[in-house]
């Protein structure tokens, strides 16, 4: 068992957030009678270099081995204050914190109360703190190499870093060619570049990459193992150097994932409105590249009089599920607007817009040269299609007129939006990857971790994560490739100390642990039938532990007595 | 005001969002009437929402609207402009400014049941003889025969040729009869809410009396209303062109005689656009023996309104030269049909007479499917 405790207590005055709502003098004074603790001090900002300082000279000259902080949200400073205990000779599992700002000072008015509330938080950790064990900070080794799911240009680029980093990296793409959306392409916005002169060149450098090996109309089986030790199981055929080899199925070793499985574009057979389907002269953003690579804009072998835009098809779009803007198809319809009028300039060329978001760098100036090309802008969204002659009719209101026109047309472009690829699931499912509200892989923070998920050492590359054009999806799949090269260089990563641990001589071997884990952590153990918990897989989530009939599953730090002893002493 | 507005919306359980709009005009760019009216939907909703509209009293243009709902269906932000409409008509109800044939409309409902000006009593008078049982013996299918159909010479053919298809089908059904009252559907699109509650008041617990567990009704109008702003308990809501699809995959209606012509279909907003029901009309048109059935350019969800809904069969509109009807039989006929099939008691009317004034008489013919139904039996 654990040493008999010694502990300090430090209130944080944090400026006046805490102290002006909350007596801190009142709540050290009534820390220092606590059973076990041997010093409490106040201090205006415990993070500060002289606030550990104070943890660090207290722990040693009066031997410390538990220390609590009373101050904000374990959140923001318990690493600093982890840190701070350790540099002191205590064990940094051995720190507790109690939250008297937000939950606390944050949200009371009455001083009294405040401090009272203060004092009964301050109790609680105290309680805890005498009962917590020393753990043990701990690594594992991590397996070279990554996985890249999707052969897209996300995939390719990640793919490269990977490989030039000196790792081996493994392309799993679904169809039979790489280069996803970009291949069916026929030139790129901002520069008008045709794709003819840089993706071949792109593939080339894959395919020919020592360290890079390409699996085509090929699939993710299974994935197993965890952060820097995957297991991921390919169903495919591997090309090498005499092209493409039998279908079958590869075990592959990595440290790393990286998922760049792109999107699909929108189906516009889910708009009745435009006749998509009906209608020769109805045609996509993606046809129309095609059309634009083979110089064939004719319609029924005649030279379009007129070609009509129609923006936001499938976006923005609360009743499709849609909500979200494609942030693509303004500058993919100013492209193919503008490219339209230099092949045919005599052919009118209008695009419909909601509004205009040509955001990027040089976007702007480039919707400048669609205009100045002579296409003509014009604000409604479209309403309708229907026939007339052998011509077709969009039926729009002109917001700015205020009048709802009639517009015949010879070929009516519809920019469809991207979505998530239907076989998103399959993935998610695989990996356990969460997923957003508008279908994409989700991302872990919004801001501040784009290209990490909740899976620790699987990535996002691409438009799999959002839509995005070719320059923001190369820029996040680098990114990708970085943050999967960090595990892949150090050799090891860290895992948790805080995780769930079996006692084999209560554990009745039902499962349950097994099924309720969102992680895959505990398994049942074939030979002695009881269930046992893979440390590096656990997040210490505690969900097994609360599911567990026997209580034979516990989470460390967090076991039921030290959790009770907290509860106790507030109830008293 | 806008927040005014909103709130009445709200309190009429109009579910008009006008903070969703981004003035995108794919609402006015689909309104049948925006080209042919001074009806702009979209522009009504931004004056409402910048706090600008005019005097209600001089937009004789809000009666315009024939709240087909094309603008709700396609507003990419759910929106339901229509409903702004029926908001702002609310108001103008409520201080009396209303055309005068909407209010005659809304007295005879409210007097007798229907909107016709005709007597209660004699609402069933066009069944007498036909052995239709009343509801109140207890039956399978209330059959709910609607206000035009009992009382309008034209409709009235329509109905007696229901009441064959049914009897010939085996079906068990019975009428209401006189104690049959208007379904209000329109009463609370032209924004009469206070008459609508009463009908709902009234006939809810009238409808649930009879224990059918169908509902068959005549009108895509009656059906939409019972369907979505009724909330039956225990009565499964169907218009009939849903019945007779059901009742010929069963094998109940069978056919002996033959209707050898070309015939095209024109969806009824009420059933198409706002309920989607596209394939049972159809499937019936080409169960019948002989018929060769051709389609327009613009049907289903694409289909051009008749102009006789939301309250519009009681209003001329503002443009009574140029009609959607008129250019709807012209269409019609190119299709080379013979017979423009219809499935609404309204668009019966208004493509009716459509065909007289456009004179297309001797080359085409307005039938509702149940006539053409029964021809073939
Ligand atoms: C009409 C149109 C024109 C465009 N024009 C431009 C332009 O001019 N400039 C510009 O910057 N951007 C343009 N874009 C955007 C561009 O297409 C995307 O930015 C780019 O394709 C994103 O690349 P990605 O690799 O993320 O996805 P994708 O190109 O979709 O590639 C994903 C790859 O993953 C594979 N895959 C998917 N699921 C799996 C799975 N489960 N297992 C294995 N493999 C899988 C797919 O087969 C595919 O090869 C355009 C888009 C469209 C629709
Ligand atoms: S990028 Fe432009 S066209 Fe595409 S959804 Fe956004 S606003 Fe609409
Ligand atoms: S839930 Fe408890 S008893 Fe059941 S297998 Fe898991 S640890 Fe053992
Ligand atoms: S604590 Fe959470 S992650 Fe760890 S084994 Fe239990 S359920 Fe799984
Ligand atoms: S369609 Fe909807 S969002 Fe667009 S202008 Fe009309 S009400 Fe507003
Ligand atoms: S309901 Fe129909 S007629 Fe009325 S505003 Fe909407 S689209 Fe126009």
């Amino acid at each position: 068992m654990a040493s008999r405790p010694r502990i300090g207590v430090y209130i944080c005055h944090c400026g006046t957030n805490i102290a002006a709502t909350v007596d801190v003098e009142a709540v050290t004074e009534f820390a220092k009678n606590l059973p076990g603790v041997v010093i409490a001090r106040h201090y205006t900002y415990m993070c500060s270099e002289p606030g550990q300082a104070l943890i660090k000279e207290d722990a040693r000259k009066l031997g410390l081995n538990r220390v609590v902080v009373a101050s904000c949200s374990p959140r923001m400073h318990e690493p600093t204050f982890r840190a701070a205990s350790q540099e002191g000779g205590v064990n940094p599992y051995q720190f507790e914190m109690a939250n008297i700002r937000e939950q606390c000072s944050w949200v009371h008015h009455d001083r009294d109360e405040a401090t009272a509330k203060a004092k009964a938080l301050v109790v609680a950790a105290v309680a805890k703190a005498a009962r917590l064990e020393p753990l043990e900070d701990r690594e594992v080794g991590v397996t070279p190499g990554a996985v890249v799911i999707g052969g897209g240009v996300a995939g390719m680029v990640a793919a490269l870093d990977v490989a030039e980093a000196g790792f081996p990296a493994y392309i799993v793409e679904k169809s039979d060619h790489l280069g996803g959306h970009v291949a069916d392409l026929n030139r790129t916005f901002p520069d008008l570049e045709p794709v003819a002169e840089w993706l071949p060149g792109l593939i080339e450098r894959v395919q020919s990459h020592p360290n890079i090996t390409v699996f085509l109309n090929a699939q993710v089986a299974r994935v197993e193992g965890y952060v820097g030790n995957f297991e991921v199981t390919v169903s495919g055929s591997k090309v090498s150097g005499s092209g493409l080899g039998e279908p079958g199925t590869h075990s592959l070793q990595v440290g790393a994932i990286i998922v760049a499985t792109g999107y699909k574009v929108f189906d516009p057979h889910r708009k009745p409105e435009f006749g998509y389907g009906l209608y020769p002269q109805v045609i996509t953003t993606l046809e129309m590249e095609r059309r634009l690579a083979e110089g064939d804009l004719a319609v029924d072998g005649k030279e379009p009089e007129h070609v009509v835009f129609i923006k936001c098809v499938g976006s923005r779009d609360k009743q499709l599920g849609n909500p979200y803007c494609s942030r693509v198809c303004c500058m993919i319809s100013a492209k193919q607007a503008q490219l339209v009028r230099q092949a045919l300039p005599d052919t009118r060329v209008t695009v419909f817009y909601i509004d205009v978001r040509t955001f990027g760098k040089r976007g702007e100036e480039f919707y400048d040269e669609a205009r100045r090309s002579g296409v003509r802008y014009r604000r409604g969204n479209v309403s309708e299609i229907y026939r007339r002659g052998d011509r077709v009719v969009v039926r729009v209101e002109d917001t700015f007129l205020r009048r709802t026109l009639e517009v015949e047309a010879d070929l009516v472009v519809l920019a469809v939006g991207m979505e998530a690829r239907q076989d998103t699931d399959e993935i998610a499912t695989l990996l356990k990857l969460p997923r957003s509200a508008d279908g994409f892989f989700l991302e872990a923070h919004p801001k501040l971790r784009p290209v990490d998920t909740a899976m620790d050492g699987v990535f996002l590359a691409g438009c799999c994560q959002g839509p995005k054009d070719i320059p923001d999806t190369i820029a996040q799949a680098r990114a990708a490739a970085a943050s999967a090269l960090i595990p892949l260089l150090r050799g090891t990563v860290p895992v948790i100390s805080e995780t769930a641990v079996v006692d084999p001589e209560l554990c009745a071997g039902c499962g349950m642990c097994v099924e309720v884990c969102p992680f895959g952590a505990p398994a049942l153990d074939p030979l002695w039938g009881v269930s046992r918990v893979n440390a590096v897989l656990c997040k210490g989530c505690g969900a097994c532990a609360v599911t567990c009939p026997s209580k034979a599953i516990q989470v460390r730090h967090f076991r039921p007595d030290q959790i009770l002893a907290q509860v106790d002493v507030l109830v008293e | 005001m806008q927040a005014d507005i909103q709130e009445l919306a709200k309190e009429l359980g109009l579910g008009l969002d006008l903070l969703g709009c981004i003035q995108c005009g794919k609402c006015t760019g689909g309104c049948p009437v925006s080209i042919t009216t001074a009806l702009n939907v979209r522009f009504l909703v931004y004056e409402a929402l910048v706090d600008a509209l005019p005097d209600l009293g001089g937009m004789e243009e809000l009666w315009d609207c024939t709240c087909c709902f094309t603008c709700v269906e396609r507003c990419p932000k759910d929106v339901r402009p229509a409903e702004l409409i029926i908001s702002l008509r609310s108001q103008l109800v409520e201080s009396g400014k209303i055309p005068g044939t909407i209010g005659d409309a809304l007295m005879s409902i409210f007097r007798q049941g229907n909107p016709l000006g005709f007597a209660r009593e004699d609402r069933a008078a066009w069944a007498e003889g036909l052995g239709i049982k009343s509801a109140r013996e207890g039956c399978e299918v209330l059959w709910f025969v609607g206000c035009v159909p009992s009382y309008d010479m034209r409709s009235q053919a329509v109905a007696k040729a229901a009441a064959k298809v049914f009897q010939a089908a085996g079906v068990d059904f019975g009428i209401l009869g006189t104690e049959e009252t208007c379904c209000g559907n329109e009463v609370r699109r032209v924004g009469e809410m206070g008459l609508f509650e009463m009908l709902v008041e009234e006939g809810k617990p009238l409808l649930e009396s009879v224990g059918a567990p169908t509902m068959v009704t005549t009108s895509p109008h009656c059906f939409n209303t019972f369907k979505h702003e009724y909330n039956l308990e225990g009565m499964e809501v169907l218009h009939y062109t849903q019945f007779l699809a059901r009742l010929i995959e069963e094998g109940k209606l069978t056919f002996s005689g033959k209707v050898e012509r070309v015939v095209t279909y024109h969806d009824p907003c009420f059933l198409g656009k706002q309920n989607h029901v596209f394939d049972e009309p159809r499937a019936v048109l080409q169960a019948i023996p002989g018929v060769k059935f051709v389609e327009m350019d613009r049907i289903r969800e694409r289909s051009l309104c008749c102009e006789g809904g939301g309250g519009r069969m009681w209003f001329e509109g503002t443009n009574t030269e140029e009609r959607l009807a008129f250019q709807r039989v012209h269409e019609a006929a190119e299709t080379g049909a013979e017979v423009l099939a219809v499935a609404c008691p309204f668009c019966m009317s208004m493509l009716e007479d459509a065909v007289k004034v456009q004179g297309l008489e001797d080359r085409l013919k307005v039938m509702d499917i149940l006539e053409l139904v029964a021809e073939a039996m």
